[in-house]
């Protein structure tokens, strides 16, 4: 006989970094029902956007995250910047990509070493978060911080990088590189790691549209969508080319991530040796006209979506964030229904859940 | 400065949404502001990189007809605009009664306009402050 | 397993990654917002840094001349630094000791 029980899977969990519930319905050991409890962490930090001026606004979005804090505060400089119809300089476009990539190799290696601790294999994910230890070294050397940049700000960015430290960079990046490859194997081609990836929560091409899933987990499934593509900012000069992948399972994405970490290096790369002379940023003057926007961006984790309504002063009318994970809740609870209990956290940590973004 | 809006009225949401999605667009998000007299709420849709939105305006007590049967993606955000505006939606697939993001005995409906006083004090702002320009 | 056995074996006889921290302090490079103080000689009390603070953790007050920072809602995002109409306000590389 079929016996039916509810589960809560979290807040509090080994693999989850943040707090978010997942009631789990069973049956015997399959899942038949998958809902989302969140709340935990909201912040309400669109209220006090509108509180505060459209300049410290730029703090508060790069707070929205702390893993890809960089990516906020671009998207919403960009946001503002098309709503004051402000050109940013050649210069700033290719040091804001510089600095987005390298929040880019950083997140993904941070999340693949999470996904290698969520299946027990321990030495990797020590291994990988110390490759990303001399990423957040490029960091800090080049912005004074080691997550929360603080150097975007609306009309271009606040500090340059000179010819030693653009060597500096290159140099980190090659021993990067260097490391890479014997940790992608391990972490692609060990027999434990495909048997627990392989197959494993499958989301297809149809699914994945229906459902709004961005970022990796679309690309995984075969959806060609990388806003990348579009060009904004500097990435229009830097032939760069889309990953995806068509199997749409656990394996799927994170062979996804680890592709993208070598795009990412090369990003960076072709963004240093490409950099033009010029100055990094222009003043801005005035006030936000009453006009509304919607400023997008391809994160770590997927698009990453700012509406922002002016309204002639110095406060915003609105500002609302609909960060990745938002969007990929809908995928997740899709492909928890139907698994089996023991590969939930393997599922959960695959789409790189960031929930003190989801809730603001 | 959004391009491609069409502003429908409440009755049309379903129809206008449906066909959005037997044409091949990606449900992205909604977003609803508090206009005092009336929400404005935006849908937004996506097809190859180029964005679709649809505008409704519903006044304060009406409810807004739930997308979520279409778009089962849209059922987090209008749970979230309930909970954080105080919108009335009708018939979500799931709906978390009010506690989605806001947990018991949080205030009711922070962003919206009309209910004052959700418990965060902001300096006053002096009339030197408002002039000022972003340097590099 | 092939492919980290050799690194394994690598890793047992090479230094250890960590520092003995108490004892080996890291250098923080050139640049870091750490610490932020001021100059108060240079100050001249007009409060700009005050009104522009996101975090509203400064108190800027000109009869009597004093202005304050409180350590623990300070954000350290330098907007300070910038609007400082004298430049007198600055980041120090350390950080904010916890027995401030």
């Amino acid at each position: 006989m079929n016996r039916r029980s509810t589960i809560p899977f979290g807040p509090q969990h080994p693999v989850l970094p943040e707090p978010i519930q997942l009631h789990l319905v069973m049956e015997n050991e399959k899942i038949i029902q998958a809902l989302p409890a969140v709340g935990y962490i909201h912040r309400g930090l669109e209220k006090i956007a509108e509180k505060k001026d459209y300049i410290q606004d730029v703090y508060l979005a790069e707070r929205i995250c702390g893993i890809c804090s960089f990516m906020h505060s671009q998207n919403y400089c960009q946001g503002i910047e098309e709503l004051m119809k402000v050109t940013v300089p050649d210069r700033a476009k290719y040091l804001r990509v510089i600095w987005a990539e390298t929040h880019r190799i950083h997140s993904h290696l941070l999340i693949l070493g999470l996904l290698a601790d969520a299946f027990g294999f321990e030495n990797l994910f020590m291994r990988l978060w110390k490759v990303r230890e001399q990423i957040l070294d490029i960091m800090e050397k080049t912005t004074g911080n080691r997550v929360i940049l603080g150097v975007c700000a609306i009309g271009g960015v606040k500090r340059d990088i000179t010819p030693e430290l653009a060597d500096y960079v290159l140099r980190q990046l090659e021993s990067v590189e260097k490391q890479l490859p014997e940790l992608c194997d391990s972490l692609l081609k060990d027999y434990s790691v495909r048997q627990r990836l392989i197959g494993v929560g499958v989301l297809p091409k149809d699914k994945a549209h229906e459902l709004g899933a961005v970022g990796p987990v679309a690309r995984a499934s075969g959806l060609r969508m990388d806003l990348r593509e579009r060009g904004y900012a500097a990435y229009g000069d830097l032939d760069f080319k889309m990953v995806t992948e068509e199997a749409g399972d656990c394996y799927a994405r994170t062979t996804v991530r680890v592709k993208e970490l070598y795009t990412s290096l090369e990003l960076v790369r072709k963004a240093i040796q490409r950099m033009p002379q010029g100055p990094i940023a222009v003043p801005v003057k005035g006030t936000p006209p009453a006009d509304e926007v919607l400023a997008r961006i391809e994160q770590p984790r997927g698009e990453l979506n700012f509406y922002i309504r002016g309204n002639g002063t110095r406060n915003l009318e609105r500002f609302r964030v609909r960060t990745p994970t938002f969007a990929n809740l809908p995928a997740l609870l899709h492909q928890l229904t139907g698994c089996e209990l023991a590969d939930v956290p393997v599922i959960a940590i695959c789409i790189d859940p960031c929930i003190s973004c989801t809730e603001r | 400065m959004l391009d491609n809006v069409s502003v429908i009225t409440l009755d049309q949401i379903a129809a206008e949404v449906w066909l959005l999605k037997q044409d091949g667009y990606r449900f992205v998000t909604m977003t609803c502001c508090d206009e005092g007299e009336v929400h404005d709420v935006l849908y937004h849709f996506d097809k190859n990189y180029a964005l679709k939105h649809l505008r409704v305006k519903v006044r304060k007590g009406e409810s807004l007809p739930s997308i979520s049967g279409i778009y089962f993606a849209a059922l987090l955000v209008e749970n979230e605009m309930k909970d954080l505006l105080g919108v009335s939606v009708s018939g979500m697939v799931i709906d978390f009664q009010g506690h989605f993001m806001l947990a018991e005995g949080a205030p009711k409906a922070p962003l919206n306009k009309s209910i004052p006083g959700i418990g965060i004090q902001v300096q006053e702002k002096t009339p030197a402050a408002a002039e000022g320009t972003v340097k590099s | 397993m092939v492919n980290l056995t050799n690194s394994i074996f690598r890793k047992l006889f090479s230094r250890p990654e960590t520092l003995r921290y108490p004892f080996v302090k890291r250098e923080l490079p050139e640049g870091t917002r750490g610490r932020i103080d001021i100059e108060i000689d240079k100050c001249t009390f007009c409060g700009a840094c005050e009104k522009r603070c996101p975090a509203n953790s400064l108190k800027v007050t000109r009869e009597p001349k004093s202005w304050t920072i409180n350590p623990y809602s300070c954000i350290i995002c330098g907007y300070c630094i910038e609007v400082c109409p004298k430049k007198c306000i600055i980041a120090h590389k350390e950080h904010y000791s916890p027995n401030t």
